[in-house]
């Protein structure tokens, strides 16, 4: 093998390489990211049945309803609009009403959103940052610049 | 006092910096050999002034001096003493501080034992490590001074994050911080041979047992970290994808392929100008994952606060160094001269294949880590990258690297034979192929990946011992001289065999915890049972519970199989009295390498609770693998062919004295 061939192989090889990681990455982009909605979002736009979007705001005082088998329904609110939530699981430990949430789901066809994770805070200074933004889009924006304390 | 004296140290370390930044490097181009020699004692020096401030902080801990801002909101005099030690880098002000100790730490290494490197590289590649410990420690007293005083403190500090309160806080943040700092050492000396123009053996000697060493810390640091998120989050996940984990999991892909392609420069002197470059990405990233976890771009545990000064301040370090080191790049690596050829099949031609998929590899979670994060600044939309897309990218990069691990040390160096490579690898395939036949044969089409998974690691792990098997002849020359031989082999064929049978490991532990999981949530009332795996959880009541700084709600299990007793369970909710925040603790059993893992929801009031509980099939073996890794890469730096200009032996020495005496 000449260098010249033995260069192209090794560039050519490393061009493969790479096609194959921007195909992955392109198509993993489209079809594999989740959108991030308020729930005004979801009642004024509609979303193809079966797309998996994350939720996030507050949730609704006195919503929060357990049944029998670690069965959980809520309604997130960004004080403008709200959506029913069910969730099978356990939930977070800073899941609490009033408090801000993201859920991670899909919305069913009766429209109540059945989520399959829940994440609240890691600490309790902290508001998802999504939420905090979607809530200040809505004007219910109490915290200060970003941090809660 | 001591907090003032703290606070004096750091600053005098960082006027002692910019000395270093100047006078080696000034007499390293110069060739100026009294400038060169101010740089060791020096280095030694910053590294004890550093020290020391850290000492004073750990001080105040301890005495729980709220006098002090940085410990008054993270410390409480309540909290257990252990706590109050490793608290020092449960904050913002503290970890940075933590970071530069090492960062010192590393210089005055090389500072100490550099004896046999060349001066000039020496000088300037302190030089270099002081230009980041300046921007670092300036960094420390601009926007995040650990030693800050409040008039009028009050009796009672806020506490520690309860997350944080946990054994994995002292071990898991210093092995990562060496990991990810130590890199830094790569780095200067890859800017120090762009900055001499040039990269001989030695640079190349030089640079592989530090590149290992942080690598063999990162790998545990990570390791650690996801074992610590395992057992206390209570999700029962042990690698979210979440965007700080990635932030520690790029620098330790480029750092293993930078590990791989060194060898390549060592033994071969090609590879230069990639090795170089890969030296400068792998620190690039770590201050990367420095920026993205403590500049508070993304609402994790990590990000202590959210300051935005510290993440204009840490943006602006991060485009100096990397911009800076890549133009230096640009202009000077053209001057280093290229070395050896190779055939694609051969050892270096493995070595390359093995960087391609590595870095291809880091790019998508590089893509899947900062995407989110462009397109919010750009367009303000919001999307999470999650889990699938990385299960879609990374996954099926890493699959055909796995499948060529075994073959890279087989192959010989400069041009290798396929067909012979293949022929010592033929008893690691039938083994592969048999676990995959029995794993698909008891599963059949319900898991149809999970075969393909496992007789993948067996391949990866049956390949790294037949390696070294068949490399000593084992069973041609019989047990006895097979065993000496082995033992005689060197650190670094060892290192090798060892690290890659621990990515099998690894491989084996993913696959099988991932494909084999079994879940089961309920909401229990005293008596009732579960079902799982052959398992029979019972649930016997709660009962509340005081800690020396937190309650508890402790919930009794017990675990029978097939009506014997095995163990009994207490998982708890904890709410930390300082912060009224409740946490979960998951109570986990262990039997051989699977673990039975159950965790509490909250209490329902009559006395019935949500319960999880997971069956994890062999997943210790994640965690146990990365140890192996780490292992490996201990024998190959106890090879003693990587230290320069190891003392020859006596007697050889001898005669070249006499030789040279006549």
């Amino acid at each position: 093998m000449t260098r010249k061939q033995r260069r192209l192989t090794l560039i050519g090889s490393a061009g493969a390489v790479l096609a194959i990681a921007l195909g992955l990455i392109l198509f993993a982009l489209n079809d594999q990211i989740v959108f991030f909605q308020s729930p005004t979002d979801i009642t004024q736009k509609t979303m193809p049945a079966g797309q998996r979007i994350r939720l996030g705001g507050l949730v609704e005082e006195g919503s929060v309803e357990k049944s029998d088998n670690a069965q959980v329904s809520f309604r997130v609110t960004d004080m403008a609009n709200a959506v029913a939530v069910t969730y099978k699981g356990i939930l977070p430990d800073l899941f609490r009403e009033g408090q801000g949430v993201v859920t991670e789901g899909v919305i069913g066809p009766n429209g109540v959103f059945v989520a399959d994770s829940v994440l609240a805070k890691h600490d309790e200074n902290y508001m998802p940052k999504e939420v905090a933004e979607a809530l200040k889009d809505q004007g219910h924006w109490q915290g200060g610049e970003g941090e809660a304390n | 006092m001591i907090v003032e004296l703290g606070h004096y140290a750091l600053v005098l370390a960082f006027a002692l910096t910019l000395v270093q930044c100047v006078l080696p490097l000034w007499g390293a181009l110069s060739g100026d050999d009294r400038l060169m020699a101010v740089a060791p004692p020096v280095s030694v020096m910053l590294f004890v002034l550093v020290l020391i401030s850290f000492v004073a902080l750990t001080v105040a801990y301890l005495n729980s001096d709220f006098s002090v801002l940085n410990v008054l909101q993270n410390s409480h005099s309540a909290k257990p003493l252990i706590y109050k030690f490793t608290g020092v880098w449960g904050n913002h002000e503290g970890s940075m501080l933590l970071w530069v100790l090492i960062l010192v730490f590393f210089g005055a290494l090389v500072g100490f034992f550099g004896g046999n490197l060349p001066k000039d590289l020496k000088a300037a590649t302190l030089s270099v490590q002081a230009w980041v410990s300046a921007g670092f420690i300036l960094f420390l007293l601009a926007t995040s001074n650990p030693f800050e005083r409040v008039a009028g403190p009050p009796l009672e500090g806020a506490d520690l994050n309860p997350i944080l309160q946990d054994i994995g806080l002292a071990i898991h943040p210093p092995l990562l911080y060496i990991g990810y700092v130590g890199f830094s050492i790569t780095f200067s000396f890859a800017v120090a041979a762009l900055l001499l123009g040039r990269t001989d053996a030695a640079w190349a000697r030089w640079v592989r047992p530090w590149t290992l060493l942080a690598w063999c810390f990162l790998t545990l640091g990570i390791a650690m970290g996801s074992y610590w998120a395992y057992y206390e989050l209570g999700w029962g996940g042990w690698w979210f994808w979440d965007p700080v984990e990635n932030a520690s999991f790029m620098p330790w892909i480029a750092g293993t392929a930078l590990l791989h392609s060194a060898i390549v420069m060592e033994k071969r002197e090609a590879l230069k100008i990639w090795t170089v470059l890969l030296a400068i990405f792998t620190f690039s990233l770590s201050l990367l994952g420095t920026f993205l976890v403590r500049s508070g771009v993304l609402t994790s545990v990590h990000a202590f606060a959210t300051d935005p000064a510290r993440g204009v301040f840490i943006l602006v370090l991060l485009c100096i160094f990397i911009g800076g080191s890549l133009s230096l790049y640009a202009w000077r690596a053209p001057m280093l001269k290229q070395g050896g050829l190779f055939a694609p099949i051969s050892r270096e031609g493995g070595l390359v294949l093995n960087n391609l998929f590595l870095t291809a590899a880091c790019a998508a979670v590089f893509v899947g880590t900062l995407y989110p994060l462009a397109l919010d600044a750009i367009t303000g939309e919001k999307i999470s990258v999650g889990a699938p897309f990385f299960n879609l990218t990374f996954g099926p990069l890493m699959v055909p690297l796995l499948m060529a691990i075994p073959f890279g040390p087989v192959l010989s160096w400069k041009r290798g034979d396929l067909h012979a490579a293949s022929q010592r690898l033929y008893a690691a395939f039938g083994l592969a192929l048999l676990f995959a036949l029995v794993t698909f044969w008891l599963w059949g089409m319900e898991k149809v990946l999970a075969p393909m998974g496992v007789g993948l690691a067996v391949w990866v792990m049956a390949g790294a011992v037949s390696e070294i098997v068949t490399r000593v002849k084992f069973f041609e020359i019989g047990p006895k001289r097979g065993f000496s031989r082995l033992v005689g082999l060197p650190g670094s064929a060892w290192g090798t065999v060892v690290a890659h049978f621990g990515v099998g490991v690894t491989v084996l532990g993913i696959v099988t915890a991932s494909a084999f999981q079994e879940e089961r949530i309920e909401t229990m009332r005293p008596g009732d049972s579960i079902e799982l795996s052959g398992y029979e959880v019972t649930f016997d009541g709660a009962a509340p519970r005081r800690g020396p700084n937190y309650t508890e709600e402790v919930g009794h299990f017990t675990i029978r199989k097939a009506g014997a007793y095995v163990a009994e369970l207490d998982p708890s909710k904890r709410v930390y009295t300082a912060r009224q925040m409740p946490t979960t603790e998951a109570g986990i059993h262990t039997t051989g390498f699977s673990q039975l893992y159950l965790s509490l929801g909250e209490s329902r009031g009559d006395g019935a609770v949500d319960v999880r509980v997971y069956y994890k099939p062999l997943i210790t073996l994640i965690w146990i693998g990365c140890v192996i890794m780490s292992l490996g890469a201990v024998f190959s730096m106890a090879d003693r062919r990587l230290r320069v200009g190891a003392p020859k032996p006596a007697a050889r020495r001898k005669a070249v004295q006499t030789a040279a005496a006549e």
